[in-house]
């Protein structure tokens, strides 16, 4: 349907080779120049003819895609019998071949062995259509239910976080009341002003109802909680659940404010908890977190690079989290790094400005190299490689030099296993490659 | 098929064209004395197609035309005039002298056409065999086969053709339109609004002039030229014309046809036009002239020139904006007298059980609604204008229940929206293509593309079959429950599936008593379901393609479908062939809806205009353009006043009936709208559109803005005020669910439906 996009074209037309492809197909070779042309034309406009009626019965069927029985119909209507074996196709793929200069499109005609479909087992039955029924507004106000879309579209919220001048709410532009009761927004403003005027950003309270206070409380008692179970139920209502926007403040200041509590107390069970938080949020798909990042991304990024995570060091796998948390990290520099926050330029010259120091410990050495690492493959290349020569004689030092702590040894230890999985010019085009995490440790 | 729509086309048209020499000589003398000379048509027939000379006219005419030619080039006025005179020549004969032969053409080639559609609108006053029978004839081409209707289709779309056959220098025209359009960009701001409505018409019939002359090369320079100037709403028929570049592909394209069958209708002030034409005339501009006294038909009025804003508001239908005329015709648009039902008290005794303070209330509501149906409505047509079924004990029932649930009504406004529930239709696969509610909200019906009718029960009182023949002659038919006796239990079940359709169901209704349910489908017949039995009644045939839509009347016993043979049928129940047919629109017919009087119908259609049409006399009697998109959806206010619009450039429009005026705008929608409905009370309009929103309106507001303007209904031009956002009242979004169909029940809640498409 090219014709369909560009209506201003009159002079598109099918090429004459087409036609000659078409005659011999059928058997008439020869074809001269001049029928080909007259040929083409006639074609083309017979075609744009029949897909401006098929556009008919695609707004009759109240449809967005055409398909192939609105050409089929629009065939009818013009009395030539329709297509067949073009039926209930979603994608009909048309095969492209080339040679002798020529190129062809054709759809490909698979022979089919009758013998084959009986003996294959029948494919489910499709489900047949049903009714639900459900609350799309109640006395003017919008119900957070599954069923409904997300108060704030995604799309609305990046707009909301990254040009806050902009933001116009789809309803709210129209009428500040309405939108404000569904929204749970100040509507105050707008509705007495004239247009034209400045328009103030509406300041959202963010008022909890009873039930979603209810909610918040059980999701993150069980977050942090001690039944796995409830956690993975937990977890998951948070990263599918499409009514969170307005909680997203609450949970990220209790992510941040846990973090910090915990790590003094070197809590290492509680941290990872709160990480997979982290991940459940970043998951949901209705929910844009841009606004919440200097919350989020300190609790994070203390999770790698911090100097003790856990009361035993030498025992427990905090190594483990740091990665888990460099992953989250690189997650959000991919998501929402832009050229005014610069996420990812910031993190990276955290990273390498206490990587270089030499008297930053050993677990922070690893997870400000972790961090690095999951960046991608430009910052392995730029940052990591040149330096491996100067980290290999510092992991000798300790590893071959005289005793010292315990704790130094596991350390390095660990910072070589990160750069040594196989010998550092492999994992680079590894990394290169798959361009995705290399560690495959699992956080549990 | 072409020429036959053509010649149905044609037939309303000549009813038009023999009216305007009166209408000229009414007041419009000087601007039209040149339409008012040509000949009527069909006065020299003999010609059809040829570019011979007029029959009647010697040669010595043509010698005295050179010669009156040759004098006014030379800019002797007066000679000519004298001349001109002495030899009984009509003032344009000599820029009239090519148009001459195509008018008399394409007036004798109407002609047979004609005597049929004038047959059948005269007889059509009565509800009798043969008035069908005539109004059937011209649909008969249409059965055929291929073959047989090329060779209809030939002497016909010659002879319409045969308009363009003028001669001309095809090198010239891009000169011409671009010396017009040089000269409407330096008139003076206020006249060249207007004067930019000719370029649209202007440029489709230099176009198509050139492609009937086979400059093919010269045609597709002048649209590459120009097609970028016109308005964009005109985009979809640009689209068609673009890819018309041979003389043959004119031979039964309809929307060629619609051109040439009908004239192009501008609204231009006195003073505009009277600069236009002077232009014209001054540079000889003969080939303009030409096209503007053949193809465009000038409504000229008194007074300031429109502000382009005003121009744009009502233009944008294929033949551009209705005659002022077309709109003058008086409409009952008041409603009926209510039959007088007793209220039962001991249903009110029941009332006081429930709620203490109601009663009261109620009393005072039922006496108002009592006074109101007493008193006969000075707009409201006569009760008997339109013969109407008795009602039957069970309709006194409903009515009963419809009062006591209209009590419970709860008052809708800007500060109490309705409650909106929404029903999902489940793995749909993209095919559910109609909705319908029965008007107490109990039963649901879907059409599919699939060919398959549903129905669903949403009470829960299942749905049951009556029971087969056999089984009923066992039933004791004396006993009270008779009626329960005769359902069959084994049946019962909430949803069942109608077959009989074999293409896509475009559209449903039900029968106000919920006996009946009615839908139309792309094979071309409208069937009637009984939902007793659920099986098929009735095929009604007459259509023979596809019919986009159907509707009950708010009365029962007569019905509407139109679709894509441009004409609306009515239908009543028991006759297999339609009561009245109703042609005029210019491309398929997309919605159809009655008027709660049950007199009137109005029929949307893809020209992007809207008709109304009388019921009794089969008149259109309100036409009203103004919509850039085929109109999907239309609503009567529950008054009966208003009408609102939708179409698929995601406006809606109201307008005023009896002044035949649009009153407003409601813009907010970005896609098709193909829901609209009034609240039970007529303050909100609820629309829903493939945007997968549902909005509401504040209704009483914008027809209250109108009462308090000043109304210039009689040049019928408006000022909207665009305060579409004040009247936006909630804009509801649902999940990827286009909402086709809006109901608002008895008391007020919205149920709107849809297809999920994960």
């Amino acid at each position: 349907m090219a014709e369909e996009r560009r209506p201003k074209q009159c002079t598109v037309v099918l090429p004459t080779e087409s036609m000659k492809a078409m005659a011999e197909s059928i058997g008439v070779g020869q074809l001269q120049e001049e029928s080909c042309v007259a040929l083409s034309e006639e074609v083309s406009y017979r075609i744009k003819e029949i897909a401006q009626d098929a556009l008919k019965f695609m707004h009759h069927g109240k449809r967005r895609k055409l398909t192939t029985n609105d050409i089929d119909n629009a065939l009818k209507l013009k009395n030539v019998e329709p297509l067949y074996g073009f039926q209930s196709q979603e994608f009909i793929p048309f095969r492209f071949a080339s040679g002798g200069g020529r190129e062809l499109h054709f759809y490909e005609e698979k022979e089919v062995d009758l013998s084959d479909i009986i003996n294959t087992p029948l494919p489910r039955v499709p489900l047949d259509v049903s009714l639900k029924a459900h609350w799309l507004s109640i006395e003017g106000v919008q119900p957070s239910i599954p069923e409904n879309p997300p108060p704030a579209p995604k799309e609305q919220q990046k707009v909301e976080s990254t040009e806050p001048l902009k933001v116009v709410k789809p309803g709210q532009e129209e009428d500040g009341t309405v939108q404000g009761k569904g929204q749970g927004a100040t509507a105050a403003d707008g509705k007495g002003k004239e247009k034209g005027l400045i328009r103030l950003k509406p300041r959202s309270t963010h008022e909890l109802s009873v039930e979603q206070q209810l909610y918040y409380k059980e999701i993150t008692e069980a977050c942090v909680g001690s039944c796995e179970a409830k956690r993975a139920e937990a977890l998951q209502s948070i990263a599918t659940d499409p009514g969170l926007y307005q909680m997203l403040p609450r949970f990220s200041t209790f992510i941040s404010e846990g973090v910090r509590v915990n790590v003094v107390q070197n809590n290492l069970a509680l941290l990872i908890y709160l990480m997979r938080m982290v991940k459940a949020l970043m998951d949901n798909p209705t929910l844009y977190l841009e606004k919440y990042l200097h919350e989020l991304i300190p609790a994070v990024v203390t999770c790698i690079v911090s100097k003790q995570l856990c009361l035993r060091p030498d025992v427990d796998n905090h190594w483990a989290l740091r990665d888990f948390a460099a992953r989250l990290m690189a997650q959000s520099c991919k998501t929402f790094s832009t050229t005014t926050n610069n996420i990812q330029s910031r993190i990276t010259k955290t990273f390498t400005k206490s990587w270089l120091d030499e008297k930053t410990q050993w677990t922070t050495r690893y997870g400000c190299i972790a961090g690095l690492a999951e960046l991608g493959a430009d910052v392995i290349k730029t940052l990591i490689l040149p330096r491996l020569t100067v980290e290999g004689a510092r992991i000798k030092a300790v590893m071959e030099g005289p005793v010292v702590s315990n704790i130094d040894k596991i350390g390095a230890d660990h910072v070589q296993s990160l750069l040594l999985p196989s010998p550092p010019a492999t994992k680079y085009i590894v990394m290169a490659t798959s361009a995705g995490p290399a560690s495959t440790q699992q956080v549990p | 098929m072409a020429a036959v729509q053509g010649g149905l086309v044609d037939a309303v048209e000549k009813k038009d064209i023999k009216t305007e020499p009166s209408e000229d000589s009414g007041g419009n003398n000087n601007a039209n004395d040149g339409r008012l000379l040509s000949p009527p048509p069909g006065s020299s027939a003999s010609a059809p197609g040829g570019n011979k000379p007029p029959a009647g006219a010697p040669e010595d005419q043509q010698t005295l035309l050179a010669v009156l030619q040759f004098l006014r080039k030379n800019n002797l006025a007066e000679s000519v005039e004298i001349l001109r005179r002495e030899a009984g020549l009509p003032e344009d004969a000599l820029d009239l002298k090519a148009g001459d032969s195509a008018g008399a053409g394409s007036g004798g080639a109407g002609g047979t056409v004609d005597l049929e559609g004038e047959d059948a609108s005269s007889l059509l006053s009565r509800v009798t065999v043969s008035s069908s029978a005539a109004a059937q004839a011209p649909t008969k081409g249409r059965t055929g086969l291929l073959p047989t209707k090329a060779v209809e289709d030939q002497p016909d779309v010659n002879v319409v053709l045969s308009a363009y056959s003028q001669q001309g220098d095809p090198a010239l025209y891009g000169v011409y339109y671009s010396g017009l359009k040089r000269f409407i960009e330096s008139v003076l701001d206020c006249h060249r609004a207007e004067l930019s409505q000719v370029f649209y018409p202007l440029f489709v019939h230099m176009y198509l002039e050139l492609v009937y002359n086979n400059h093919e090369n010269e045609a597709k320079v002048f649209f590459e030229k120009f097609s970028g100037d016109q308005e964009c709403y005109y985009e979809d028929d640009l689209r068609v014309l673009s890819s018309l570049t041979k003389k043959e592909h004119m031979r039964g394209n309809e929307t060629l046809l619609d051109f040439r069958t009908s004239k192009f209708v501008l609204r231009i002030s006195r003073d505009s036009y009277q600069l236009l034409k002077r232009h014209l005339q001054e540079r000889q501009n003969n080939q303009i002239w030409n096209i503007i006294q053949e193809h465009l038909y000038i409504d000229i009025f008194d007074g300031m020139p429109r502000s382009k804003s005003q121009i744009d508001a009502m233009s944008g239908s294929l033949a551009g904006e209705a005659k002022r005329e077309a709109n003058k015709a008086k409409v009952y648009y008041g409603l009926l007298k209510e039959p007088e039902i007793e209220l039962p008290l001991d249903d009110e005794d029941e009332e006081a059980e429930n709620e203490e303070g109601k009663p009261k209330k109620k009393k005072p509501k039922k006496d108002s609604m009592g006074s109101k149906s007493k008193k006969q409505d000075p707009n409201a047509p006569s009760q008997t204008r339109i013969p109407l079924p008795e009602l039957k004990d069970s309709d006194k029932l409903d009515k009963i229940m419809y009062m006591k649930e209209a009590t419970k009504r709860i008052r809708l406004g800007p500060d109490n929206l309705p409650s909106i529930c929404f029903y999902s239709f489940l793995n749909a696969y993209q095919g559910l293509t109609a909705v319908d509610f029965t008007d107490d909200s109990s039963l649901i019906a879907g059409g599919f593309a699939d060919s398959t009718v549903r129905v669903w029960s949403v009470t829960p009182k299942k749905l049951r079959k009556v029971k087969s023949a056999a089984d009923l002659n066992l039933i004791d038919k004396e006993s009270d429950d008779v009626l329960e006796r005769i359902m069959d239990e084994k049946t019962a079940s909430e949803s069942k599936i109608l077959y009989g359709h074999s293409g896509p169901v475009y559209g449903i209704s039900f029968s106000p008593d919920r006996n009946y349910l009615l839908t139309c489908s792309e094979d071309g017949t409208i069937r009637l379901w009984s939902l007793q039995t659920f099986t098929c009644l009735v095929g009604y045939k007459g259509h023979n393609y596809p019919v986009w839509d159907t509707q009950f009347s708010p009365h029962g016993y007569y019905f509407i479908s139109g679709g894509h043979d441009r004409v609306a049928r009515l239908w009543a129940t028991d006759h297999y062939q339609p009561l009245r047919m109703f042609s005029g629109h210019l491309a398929d017919i997309t919605s159809t809806r009655f008027h709660p009087n049950s007199n009137y119908v109005v029929t949307g259609s893809s020209d992007r205009t809207i008709r109304l049409w009388d019921v009794l006399t089969g008149n259109c009697v309100r036409i009203f353009t103004g919509h850039k998109g085929p109109i999907h959806a239309l609503a009567f206010s529950p008054n009966g006043k208003f009408l609102a619009s939708g179409a698929t450039d995601g406006r809606v429009l109201l307008w005023d009936i009896g002044h035949g005026l649009m009153i407003g705008e409601l813009k907010g929608h970005t896609d098709t709208i193909y829901s609209l409905k009034f609240s039970r009370d007529g303050e909100i309009l609820a629309s829903g559109s493939m945007d997968n929103t549902v909005r509401l309106w504040d209704a009483t507001k914008a027809f209250d803005d109108l009462e308090t303007d000043d109304f210039t209904a009689a040049t019928g031009h408006i000022h909207l005020q665009d305060n579409s956002q004040e009247l936006l009242l909630g804009t509801y979004m649902s999940k990827s669910t286009p909402v086709i169909h809006l109901h608002f029940t008895r008391r007020n809640l919205l149920l709107a439906a849809g297809a999920y498409n994960p």
